[in-house]
């Protein structure tokens, strides 16, 4: 067995000088070439048992008892899936996100935006055997950062995903369709192809949007897949 | 139909946030219990060691919001030979030490690997998590295909820990003249 590899036309390069972090923390040396093993072929797995209740519910997974986070209430779901469009099944998923303010729970963020005392910011789940997933929460506010500039970040929600195997091991972000500072925004530029930026893009569903409640927005994961250039005996198209 | 994969994005400084909450500061999330604290259960058997460190930028600076996470076998050589998560296990950086450590058992060798902890590395500044491995000085690392790989032997030693007794140390350097080799898994 044996899965593709990176794909370098879609994943950012180390050094992006723009992100000014990258600078110091981007290896010079080029990536070593590594044949997957037993440690990149398994993987952690992590029971439904570990899951509670209200994990998937950031609006009031740290709230006091009756209280409710502040913010736009929305709904996020959508599949984990792998390049051949497998559901990737039983895996686990984490988010974290600032407030609708755009401040995190988190003392190094002096941002002036407040603090939600009903608001921690992260969540958790484990797809299904379809591979979908759901969480939700309240729509997070864009922020300024320090990077030299006037530069904000779009409204964002971190995603933490494990797969099948450690070499599916990924963590990468979900903006929100429309927002005018994906185009300006230093981190989202690391990648190049502008379809890759728009992979990470949330859309609306008005399909899964409860009238008079909440709107959702759907958004997919894919990892690596299995080399499937010869599965099951038969080309797959790729 | 096939799909194109998800681009990685930086985990950000606020990592532990959404992956070691407990340790972000969120009191009680998740029960207080952050996902990752113990690579094995205490009473698994195997000899215990440390492994501690610091991670350092291009300029030397620690590096001090970063995340590690380690993948291992156990001292037979299984991954997770009961499936489950045994061997896995996550660490920010600690305030004060400015550093990592961890508890575990000594892998043992896999195959012609000789015994290591797979390591993965996040980080703002990081856009695609950075794989590396953790070999053990006293080992025997003369077999491992991966190691042999390597023609430095100055890039060779940035994958293999100190030792002091059952305390080892591994340092990560993510740039530079000490760059610690990284992987294309």
């Amino acid at each position: 067995m044996s899965y593709n590899p990176q794909d370098t036309s879609q994943q950012p390069e180390a050094l992006t000088p723009d992100y000014r972090s990258s600078r110091l923390r981007s290896p010079n040396h080029k990536l070593l070439n590594l044949a997957p093993g037993p440690g990149e072929l398994t993987s952690p797995m992590f029971g439904h048992d570990l899951i509670r209740p209200n994990d998937n519910d950031l609006i009031i997974n740290y709230a006091a008892p009756g209280q409710a986070a502040i913010g736009e209430q929305i709904m996020v779901h959508g599949h984990l899936l792998d390049e051949n469009a497998r559901p990737v099944s039983n895996a686990l998923l984490e988010f974290w996100q600032a407030n609708a303010g755009g401040r995190y729970r988190h003392k190094k963020d002096g941002y002036l935006a407040p603090l939600d005392p009903n608001f921690g910011g992260c969540g958790r789940t484990i797809t299904d055997a379809d591979g979908h997933y759901s969480l939700r929460t309240v729509r997070p506010g864009p922020y300024p950062w320090p990077n030299g500039g006037n530069d904000w970040r779009p409204a964002h929600i971190h995603f933490s995903c494990f797969g099948a195997v450690w070499a599916q091991r990924l963590i990468t972000q979900m903006y929100f369709e429309g927002d005018p500072h994906i185009p300006l925004c230093p981190i989202v530029q690391t990648i190049a192809d502008l379809k890759a930026i728009g992979r990470l893009t949330a859309r609306l569903d008005m399909a899964h949007t409860v009238p008079m409640n909440f709107r959702a927005f759907r958004f997919d994961v894919i990892l690596r897949g299995k080399d499937s250039t010869l599965f099951e005996n038969k080309l797959e198209g790729n | 139909m096939p799909r194109s994969q998800s681009a990685s994005q930086t985990a950000g400084p606020y990592v532990y946030i959404g992956c070691m909450p407990s340790f972000a500061g969120l009191e009680n999330m998740y029960g207080g219990h952050d996902l990752g604290s113990e690579m094995f259960s205490p009473d698994t058997s195997g000899i215990w060691i440390t492994v501690s460190g610091c991670i350092f930028d291009g300029e030397g600076a620690p590096v001090t919001d970063a995340m590690l996470e380690f993948w291992q076998a156990d001292a037979s050589g299984h991954y997770a030979p009961q499936g489950g998560s045994e061997g896995w296990g996550r660490r920010g950086v600690d305030a004060q030490a400015a550093g990592y450590s961890v508890q575990t058992i000594l892998p043992a060798a896999v195959g012609d690997e000789a015994p290591h902890i797979n390591v993965w590395v996040v980080a703002r500044g990081v856009n695609l998590g950075l794989h590396t491995r953790i070999y053990f000085d006293g080992a025997d690392n003369e077999q491992d295909p991966f190691l042999a790989a390597i023609e430095d032997p100055v890039r060779r030693a940035s994958l293999i820990a100190a030792r002091d007794g059952d305390d080892y140390n591994f340092d990560i350097h993510l740039q530079g003249d000490n760059e610690t080799v990284f992987l294309n898994v």
